[in-house]
């Protein structure tokens, strides 16, 4: 049978008023990396707890292989999970930390030497074996700590912000290193991080998250394609999307002195418009339906430009930040032309900040 | 920091030439301070009677004024050894029994949320205020009671406990400092409560373990009202009572010398301990006074 | 829905606790109570030392007794004195070892010496050093064209009790001055490195940073000092057993004279119990200005 781990309306509160888990459910299937993301705070720890046991629900279920789990001790889960700050024991060797889950289950010395063997090639450990947690590095420690679940087989892998107290440059080649180990696993793999990068890089589903609610949960790609919210749209991608809360007439937004077409049948007051700085650019013709407006700020990010730009309209000044290439040299103070592309912009709801479905000709869908 | 004014350049002059004088001068009357009377007790315990008697004082011997005798005398009066034997049994143990009780109420304050968590702590806290002369005559009820008057018990159980609260509050600030990862890392692995505390978190206790260890090891040490109330068999008196009682054979004759030796004798462990493992001391007084 | 983590932790707790508990209870929480309740009987050699109860006399006794509020007195004054000396020589001390200078670590060690060492051996040395014959203190007072004779420091009962109060700030300023050189450290130097800019003298920053700063350690420094000040009882035992006259008797000793040389129990329970409410009140006091210092200490950074 193929593993798999579902939560079940879960929900923790630990008073009347702190409640981090709120109605959560979701399936985890074998093969499939889940990412839970969003801001600190958002209940994703206590969601990693809740399966590990290191909590309990205050009410619904979490079912490891379709069996309640939730009133089993962590060690009675087979669940195994990387912590933060590694956890490895530091009075024991790297030999034993990664031993120790297997000898508590009785685990025959044999099997524990060949899998440990095993795990240690997998990683490049064989030299480690007899050092001590504080004789590593912390790109060490980190392996060991992935070894020491790995070795276990669990029933799902169980992963708090592994890449967090690694500096940049080594974050990045583990990142990958992670994708590919758990990849090849066939176990659900549960992660827990508020990085973006990370969260859009490894998994195959993404739930975010925010205030113990489930915001979205879906790939990386419609996450950042298909925002389910304007949440998720300002909580994805960086530079964050523009949000202009525009006046609506006829079916049209009505953005400085442009008019913009809202999705087919729909008709409010007022809409919430989003695009992301990467997907405005400067007006190729004059005739293309564009924005007037004046630069007020650039930063050089390197391979762009980040241009904040207010645009002028009748009321209060908008600001619109945009991508720009390098080869547009704008200077504060001078006047410039930006350019919507309808496909990329994002239509939220201003009340409840749900998404306005578009029902864009260029858009496919296949879910 | 570029830029100098004039009175910034003055400060800069002006305090070290202050510091030159001044702190040498400073650190030398602390140590003077400290020392002094020590150092003169330990230079009496090896001079001779004579020399000891000689008006004005003599602070610097010559040979023939300096002498073993002081101590062989002690030793002739009195079983010391025993009296040393019998603070390092007391001490030792209540230590151990301090450190067996109270550690592990320390991790369950500072780790598992009791109800009552607050009242217990405000306890343990003005505990640490209550003098021994509130406590020796309800006490001298329970030795009596149990018939343990000399008897070691009648040192070990209060010495115990007046040095439970500092080895709480201790090792609680340390408990509270310990990354909780890795008692949950145990917890996933399988362990279970009894195991996790004896595999996991003992190991990374017994640094802090030394260190309250230390502390209550020197109060035990010093403690005089109890062990001057329950012992009264001359072989079972602990150092500071036997070294009070040092009297001679009439109130006119004082033995200062072997008093001197007594006194030395009786410092020698601890000042030892100081030496070893002053930081440990510092650090473990200002953690149970301050964070507590 | 149970939780059962929750309950299982709950049961480890208590499991862990109770046997601390227990032994606090019987050796602090006993004697109290036990006190408070004798209080109220007569037990001393007068009746065979069978309990009579006698409400409120002894404490009418107390009232009317002249030697408890001498010994009240004193320690007031002994508590008062060495708490305020200890104070500011354990800030000078902890201000001396908070500079850098080489060997520091060792002059550090030393300066912790005093506080380490049975206070009854102390006492002992101190004894000897205030001796009228011998002791050093006169011999140095003689040298230096101080005094003609001997001065008899612990024949008079004003000398005796300066001699005790010497004797015990050198035993205990550097209990007080750890407390507060842990607190200098915990001072950020860019504090100071901002007054020096501002240009502020040495007094200055001493005034506007490290006092205020300070103010917490002092206040607990204060809190533990004044309570074990004020049940004073080896040091002033082994050197002058309270005399001369009563001149250096402490309500520790009073006690202690009660019950084991007078085998008055039924009085001496009733000092003890009014001692404790002496000394809870003391500590009271102490501690509303110690969560009032917190506060200001936790405002103003």
């Amino acid at each position: 049978m193929d593993k798999k781990l579902d939560l079940v309306a879960l929900r923790k509160a630990y008073t009347p008023t702190v409640v981090p888990v709120k109605d959560i459910s979701l399936s985890v299937g074998a093969g499939e990396f889940l990412t839970l993301l969003g801001p600190s705070g958002c209940g994703k720890s206590t969601i990693l707890r809740l399966i590990a046991g290191l909590e309990q629900p205050s009410s619904g279920q979490v079912l490891l292989n379709g069996r309640d789990v939730s009133r089993l001790s962590p060690g009675d889960r087979n669940i195994a999970m990387v912590f933060q700050s590694y956890a490895l024991y530091p009075h024991m060797t790297v030999y034993e930390n990664i031993a120790s889950g297997l000898k508590l289950r009785k685990t025959p010395s044999g099997e524990v030497q060949s899998r440990i063997h095993e795990v240690a090639d997998f990683l490049g450990l064989h030299e480690l074996m007899n050092r001590k947690p504080g004789q590593l590095s912390g790109g060490q420690r980190q392996r060991v700590a992935v070894a020491r679940t790995l070795v276990r087989r669990p029933d799902v892998f169980l992963l708090d912000e592994p890449l967090s107290n690694l500096d940049a440059l080594l974050r990045e080649h583990v990142r990958a290193e992670l994708k590919q180990l758990f990849g090849s696993q066939n176990t659900p793999v549960v992660y827990v991080t508020h990085d973006q990068t990370e969260a859009m890089t490894l998994s195959t589903r993404v739930a975010v998250l925010n205030n113990g609610y489930l915001q979205q949960l879906d790939t990386p790609e419609r996450i950042y394609t298909e925002p389910a919210n304007r949440f998720v749209a300002g909580f994805i991608g960086s530079p964050q999307m523009n949000f202009l809360q525009v006046k609506c007439e006829a079916g049209q937004a009505i953005v400085g002195n442009s008019r913009i077409p809202l999705p087919l049948g729909s008709n409010p007051k007022e809409i919430v418009l989003g695009i992301r700085p990467e997907h405005v650019h400067v007006a190729q013709s004059s005739n293309e339906p564009a924005l007037d407006g004046q630069v007020f700020l650039v930063e050089n990010l390197g391979m762009h430009n980040l241009v904040s730009v207010r645009i002028a309209s009748g009321g209060e000044p908008i600001t619109v930040r945009a991508l720009l290439g390098m080869e547009h040299r704008l200077a504060t103070n001078t006047p410039v032309r930006l350019a919507f592309p309808p496909d990329s912009i994002h239509w939220f709801d201003v009340g409840a900040g749900d998404r306005v479905e578009a029902t864009t000709p260029s858009m496919v869908r296949n879910g | 920091m570029t830029t100098t004014s004039p009175e910034n350049q003055q400060a800069t002059v002006h305090r070290p030439s202050v510091r030159r004088f001044i702190l040498p001068i400073a650190v030398a009357l602390t140590v003077l301070f400290c020392l002094a009377p020590i150092l003169w007790e330990l230079l009496t315990s090896f001079k001779t009677d004579d020399a000891i008697a000689e008006i004005p004082n003599v602070y610097f011997p010559s040979p023939n004024q300096l002498t073993l005798d002081q101590y062989q005398k002690l030793f002739e009066r009195r079983p010391f050894l025993n009296y040393l034997f019998n603070s390092f049994l007391v001490s030792l143990a209540s230590t151990v029994l301090a450190l067996g009780i109270g550690a592990p109420a320390a991790y369950a304050l500072a780790r598992l949320k009791l109800q009552g968590e607050r009242i217990i702590l405000a306890g343990v806290l003005i505990v640490t205020l209550f003098p021994p002369i509130l406590l020796f005559l309800g006490l001298l009820d329970i030795v009596r009671y149990l018939n343990l008057g000399n008897n070691y018990l009648s040192l070990i159980i209060p010495y115990t406990a007046i040095n439970l609260p500092l080895t709480i509050l201790v090792m609680r600030s340390f408990f509270q400092q310990l990354p909780k990862d890795l008692e949950d890392a145990a917890r996933v692995d399988g362990y279970s409560t009894p195991r996790m505390l004896l595999d996991i978190v003992l190991p990374m206790t017994l640094p802090a373990l030394a260190t309250t260890g230390i502390l209550t090891f020197i109060a035990a040490w010093n403690e005089f009202i109890f062990a001057l109330t329950f012992i009264t068999r001359e072989d079972m008196k602990t150092v500071p009572v036997a070294g009070a009682q040092l009297g001679g054979a009439s109130p006119f004759e004082i033995p200062f010398g072997p008093i001197a030796a007594a006194t030395v004798l009786g410092t020698i462990p601890l000042v030892l301990l100081v030496l070893i493992f002053q930081r440990r001391i510092v650090q473990g007084l200002t953690s149970g006074a301050v964070k507590g | 829905m149970v939780d059962y983590v929750r309950a299982q932790e709950r049961r480890t707790g208590w499991l862990l606790t109770i046997p601390a508990i227990a032994v606090l209870a019987l050796v602090f929480a006993y004697p109290i109570l036990r006190a408070v309740w004798q209080s109220f009987f007569t037990i001393n050699l007068g009746n065979q030392l069978s309990p009579a109860f006698t409400g409120l006399d002894n404490y009418a006794r107390m009232a009317q007794d002249g030697r408890f509020w001498n010994t009240l007195w004193n320690t007031t004054i002994f508590t008062v004195a060495t708490v305020s000396l200890e104070l500011v020589l354990g800030m000078g001390i902890a201000l001396v070892l908070n500079q850098s200078f080489r060997g520091r670590g060792i002059v550090r060690t030393i300066a912790i010496l005093p506080w380490a060492l049975p206070t009854a051996l102390i006492a002992l040395a101190w004894t000897w050093i205030f001796n009228d014959q011998y002791g050093v203190v006169n011999d140095i007072l003689l040298r230096l064209g101080l005094i003609q004779t001997g001065i008899n420091w612990l024949g008079n009962p004003t000398l005796a009790m300066i001699s005790v109060i010497v004797a015990d700030v050198w035993k205990t300023t550097p209990f007080i001055s750890i407390l507060l050189l842990a607190g200098l450290q915990s001072i950020p130097s860019d504090l100071y490195e901002a007054q020096a800019i501002d240009g502020a003298s040495p007094w200055q920053s001493f005034r506007q940073v490290t006092l205020p700063l300070l103010l917490p350690q002092i206040v607990i420094a204060l809190l533990f000092r004044l309570a074990q000040a004020f049940g004073i009882f080896d040091l002033i035992s082994v050197m002058t057993g309270g005399g001369p006259g009563g001149g250096t008797e402490t309500v520790s000793l009073y006690i202690y004279a009660t019950v084991m040389r007078y085998l008055d129990f039924g009085y001496g329970a009733a000092l003890v119990v009014v001692t404790f409410l002496l000394l809870v009140l003391v500590v009271a006091i102490a501690s509303f200005f110690l969560s009032r210092s917190r506060k200001r200490a936790s405002g103003a950074v």
